[in-house]
């Protein structure tokens, strides 16, 4: 996938020039924050477990090589394997290795940002392997050539009539503007691939230590269907993703499609432990598990660390107004919203992401509904840090914020720049008051006005009075004539 | 609870805004403080809080910022701001310093001296005596870091239910950034130009004459769009209102007039957009 | 090796080198502890306000409930499902507890035992565990209950015995570990409803890949 995060300001003023995508939108705000709302309002213990959540991920992420060398064990006692990928290229290779082992031609996928982050269709498709996406919004996608804009919600960005002609073009059959009819064209197609396809890409949204269980989060049964047909069922995932047991998945299971759909739980929560056993009627007959690192050790024992308390809900996205603004695919690469500004940086480099944790006016509405409670705030102005130590920031940034500082620790200079621009800007705004043009202030008033200062600074209103009162405690025989 | 043999001294904390934009939010907030029996002052070497360092990663500048903040305000028994981002910004400054750094332990000491004022009115000292009169209907937007990093939302609601005559009609998304975010606003002014076309037009479909809120750099940004738009809705500070400053023309106004109460449904308004 | 160096970088990070024999001990306690979380209040009730929170959810969950008073009746009510769906085959797991009960009820409806297969319109299966929380089946895959029964047909019918109601799912999973011996089945499914989708315009549709109907036979006895 071509990263476009460098670009993020020109894809945003496109986005909000997109009709098509507004119209989209709405229906993202409409829906999630309000479902989410009412499940958080049916469970009296939300923000208890939400703190218990983060208490738990804090500590496994303190023990994250015991934990994950505890579910390696009893992967491998199972009779599954593990691999230990540092880097996407490394994961890349491992999948297409598995495949080609087992002589695959198509592989069908169940949704996982994993896949998407190390670029996995792209690598298969290159070496002669067919990757089928199952879930219906990763499928509509894979039809369209296009990438997906939101981690749960895929086509969150298009709208019936862009699906309609998605199906229209590829299955051929008549047109139609019924998704229930879109869905059941995808369920007859997709059941074709279902059956014939001889490996199984799944995700993870858990790894359980206790049982070396992995398990997938769905409501279509698409993800099902996708590990329990083929012979091989590969599960991609991240080393982050590991909890101690079923009771602590648990845990985090109560709040995850709280946060994320609103739904009291997920249709299908599926735990799949190594191959399917002697006695077994079906199931794979190969259980490999892909454990992605990608730069995720590299965020343990600094600031970004918290990050990795994320279950990937996509609460911070969808309660977040800039987001709603511009959907997923301005950020420009695979996670966007507020958890895709903290990790995108780590994953891409700040020299080319730097735009995204900047985009956040710190409002903290993510913060405030994150099921695990990372400060996303916080973690964004520790990415600016970054940007500023480097040297990265725009010069009008740097030199800007570097003249006002400059001011703002000389409290008597301070006084003399704010009276004068006072004053400026008192000129400017006229009779009216109002500015409607400022120079080098353009960013503000192309889109609005600026109200002009009402009078003189506080500061010399406030001297001015005490000096009158002082005179007057001086001399009250004046006052009294 | 401060001490009832003596009235609670309190350091205005101006905040650079109010300074250079609209002095008056300050003398209102002199004047609460006041019929609340407050002594107040205003220390003299008080800038900027420092955010517009602070969210631009200037670390450096930021702690210098606060070093002299922290001193421009000791020895006062209560630092009160009009602006929930600003006094959020002082909540801030333990974090800029190491737990050892002899200024961490300053910065927790100022920080819990610090309040909002609408907190500080309701939640310190229990007052309820608001005593000014408000003849129309207003609208409270809840800005960002007062309401998630102060808490403040039931406080200004329920200083303005003592006012006369003033009538409260809730917007949508309340609690919805209004775009200002600072820097923000000139850094991506698409975005923030889309977000407070959202919260103009929440705010006139609303039907309220009057846009309240609790910050200065979220009402400059409201008000300069709903002056943008041509809405007759009106934008104040909470303070304004609750000073009982009615003679003071509102914000990006040059003359006093009377609001326009509810004159059109919020139907109407919100067709007009 | 990348595990090692994975491994490596993780302790680096966590600022130290291997864990500690005691931080080993006290991670590996915590596991063999399976202690609780949190439990919310919800469903820790009497038993039969259990078995009620769990037909709401279920329900909630768009599951459809038939219940029954004794698993005889189950053949009868499912011949009469199946009649009225118009659908002529049932594709049943080799569970001895169906495969013992009466089916002339079924009459000109064919039952067969075997996986599942595209094209299959009806599955039935027992299942291990209802959990009243959230209205959701525990099922696992073993020698007689392929898990293709619980996805692949087009219409799911599953049998739950009212005992087996549990209040969390907690209870759940220590039922399972201790039915299992502790060696985790293949596949544990936890099933909430059927299969949806809101793909399209965040509108939810029914019946997306897996089964469009869920059919629970709640049995009393």
């Amino acid at each position: 996938m071509q990263i476009t995060s460098p670009a993020f300001k020109q894809s945003a003023r496109i986005a909000l020039k997109d009709a098509s995508l507004q119209k989209a939108l709405g229906n993202l705000k409409a829906g999630f924050p309000v479902k989410r709302a009412q499940a958080v309002a049916r469970l009296p213990e939300f923000d208890a477990l939400r703190d218990e959540a983060r208490d738990l991920k804090n500590h496994i992420l303190e023990n994250l090589d015991i934990y994950l060398e505890q579910f390696e064990s009893k992967v491998l006692q199972q009779g599954g394997h593990v691999h230990w990928c540092r880097s996407s290229d490394d994961a890349c290779k491992t999948i297409l290795d598995i495949c080609q082992q087992v002589d695959a031609k198509t592989v069908t996928k169940g949704k996982s940002m994993v896949s998407e982050e190390i670029n996995l269709n792209d690598y298969l498709e290159k070496n002669g392997v067919t990757p089928v996406e199952t879930d219906l919004g990763e499928y509509i996608l894979q039809l369209r050539g296009d990438h997906p804009s939101h981690i749960i919600a895929p086509a969150i960005h298009l709208n019936l009539e862009d699906v309609s002609e998605a199906f229209h073009q590829h299955h051929h059959r008549p047109k139609s503007s019924d998704p229930a009819v879109l869905m059941q064209e995808a369920r007859e197609v997709l059941r074709e691939q279902f059956v014939a396809a001889d490996v199984g890409i799944t995700g993870a949204n858990f790894l359980v230590a206790e049982t070396g269980s992995t398990l997938i989060v769905t409501n279509e049964g698409n993800g099902d269907l996708t590990q329990t047909l083929p012979k091989t069922h590969i599960v991609v995932t991240s080393i982050e993703k590991v909890v101690p047991t079923l009771e602590d998945m648990t845990l985090f299971l109560r709040l995850l499609a709280r946060s994320a759909t609103g739904q009291e739980f997920t249709v299908y929560n599926t735990l799949s432990s190594g191959p399917k056993r002697s006695d077994d009627q079906d199931g794979p007959e190969n259980f490999h598990v892909v454990l992605v690192d990608n730069g995720r050790s590299d965020m343990l024992g600094g600031e970004l660390q918290e990050m990795l308390r994320c279950i990937r809900c996509s609460a911070c996205m969808n309660h977040c107004p800039v987001y709603g603004a511009v959907g997923g695919h301005s950020y420009g690469w695979v996670y966007p919203g507020p958890m895709g500004s903290v990790l995108t940086p780590q994953m891409i480099g700040i020299d080319k992401a730097a735009l995204l944790p900047n985009a956040s006016t710190f409002c903290g509405k993510c913060e405030s509904v994150c099921p695990v409670r990372i400060p996303l705030p916080k973690l964004m102005r520790h990415w600016r840090e970054k940007e500023f130590e480097r040297h990265l920031s725009p010069k009008a940034v740097r030199y800007g914020i570097g003249g006002w500082a400059f001011f703002a620790k000389r409290p008597r200079l301070y006084r003399l720049l704010s009276q004068g621009s006072n004053l400026a800007l008192r000129l400017l705004g006229g009779k009216k008051g109002l500015i409607h043009r400022l120079p080098l202030g353009a960013g503000w008033t192309d889109g609005r006005d600026m109200p002009a200062p009402s009078g003189k600074t506080f500061m010399q209103q406030w001297q001015a009075k005490q000096q009158v009162q002082q005179k007057q405690q001086q001399s009250p025989q004046e006052q009294q004539s | 609870m401060p001490n009832a043999e003596r009235s609670p001294q309190v350091a205005l904390f101006v905040t650079c805004l109010v300074d250079m934009f609209r002095p008056e939010i300050g003398f209102a907030s002199i004047s609460l403080l006041q019929q609340a029996g407050c002594s107040v002052e205003v220390p003299e070497r008080q800038t900027c809080c420092g955010q517009p360092a602070f969210n631009s990663g200037d670390r450096a500048s930021t702690q210098d910022i606060a070093r002299q903040t922290i001193e421009a305000f000791d020895g006062y028994e209560y630092v009160v701001g009009p602006s929930g981002s600003c006094i959020g910004m002082l909540h801030h400054y333990p974090e800029l310093f190491e737990a050892t750094d002899p200024w961490h332990a300053r910065a927790q000491d100022l920080k819990a001296r610090a309040f909002e004022i609408t907190s500080f009115l309701v939640d310190v000292l229990q007052f309820r005596g608001i005593q000014s009169e408000f003849d129309g209907s207003i609208s409270y937007h809840d800005s960002c870091a007062g309401l998630r990093e102060l808490g403040i939302k039931t406080q200004p609601r329920a200083l303005l239910s003592q006012v006369a005559g003033l009538q409260l009609s809730e917007m949508d998304e309340s609690e919805t950034c209004c775009g200002f975010g600072g820097t923000f606003c000139v850094k991506y002014p698409d975005i923030s130009n889309r977000m407070v076309e959202n919260k103009t037009a929440n705010t006139a479909a609303s039907g309220a004459g009057t846009l309240v809120g609790g910050d200065l750099g979220c009402l400059l940004n409201m008000a300069g769009k709903l002056k943008r738009q041509g809405h007759e809705i009106q934008t104040r500070h909470v303070v304004e209102i609750l000073a009982g400053q009615n003679d003071l023309a509102a914000i990006g106004e040059s003359e006093v007039r009377r609001p326009a109460t509810a004159a059109a449904s919020p139907y109407d308004l919100a067709k007009q957009l | 090796m990348s595990r090692a160096e994975i491994m490596n970088n993780i302790r680096r990070g966590l600022g130290r080198g291997e864990a500690s024999p005691e931080q080993r001990a006290a991670a590996l306690a915590r596991i063999e502890a399976r202690a609780d979380n949190l439990i919310p209040q919800r469903a820790q009730l009497p038993r039969p306000e259990q078995v009620a929170l769990f037909k709401t959810m279920a329900l909630d969950a768009a599951a459809e409930l038939i219940e029954l008073d004794s698993i005889e009746q189950a053949p009868a009510a499912i011949a009469d499902w199946l009649a009225a769906q118009q659908i002529s085959e049932l594709v049943c797991a080799s569970d001895p507890a169906l495969q013992a009960l009466d089916w002339s009820a079924l009459g000109t409806i064919n039952r067969i035992e075997r996986v599942a297969q595209a094209g299959d319109m009806a599955s039935l299966t027992g299942s291990f565990a209802g959990i009243a929380e959230t209205g959701t089946l525990m099922l696992h895959s073993g020698s007689s209950s392929p898990t293709t029964l619980n996805f692949l047909p087009d219409n799911h019918l599953v049998i739950l015995h009212e005992s087996h109601i549990v209040g969390v799912y907690e209870e759940a999973w220590k039922r399972l570990r201790s039915a299992t011996a502790g060696q985790i089945p293949r596949t544990v499914n936890l099933i909430t409803g059927p299969s949806r989708s809101a793909d399209i315009e965040q509108k939810l549709q029914m019946g997306a890949h897996g089964p469009r109907t869920l059919v629970i036979l709640l049995i009393k006895e």
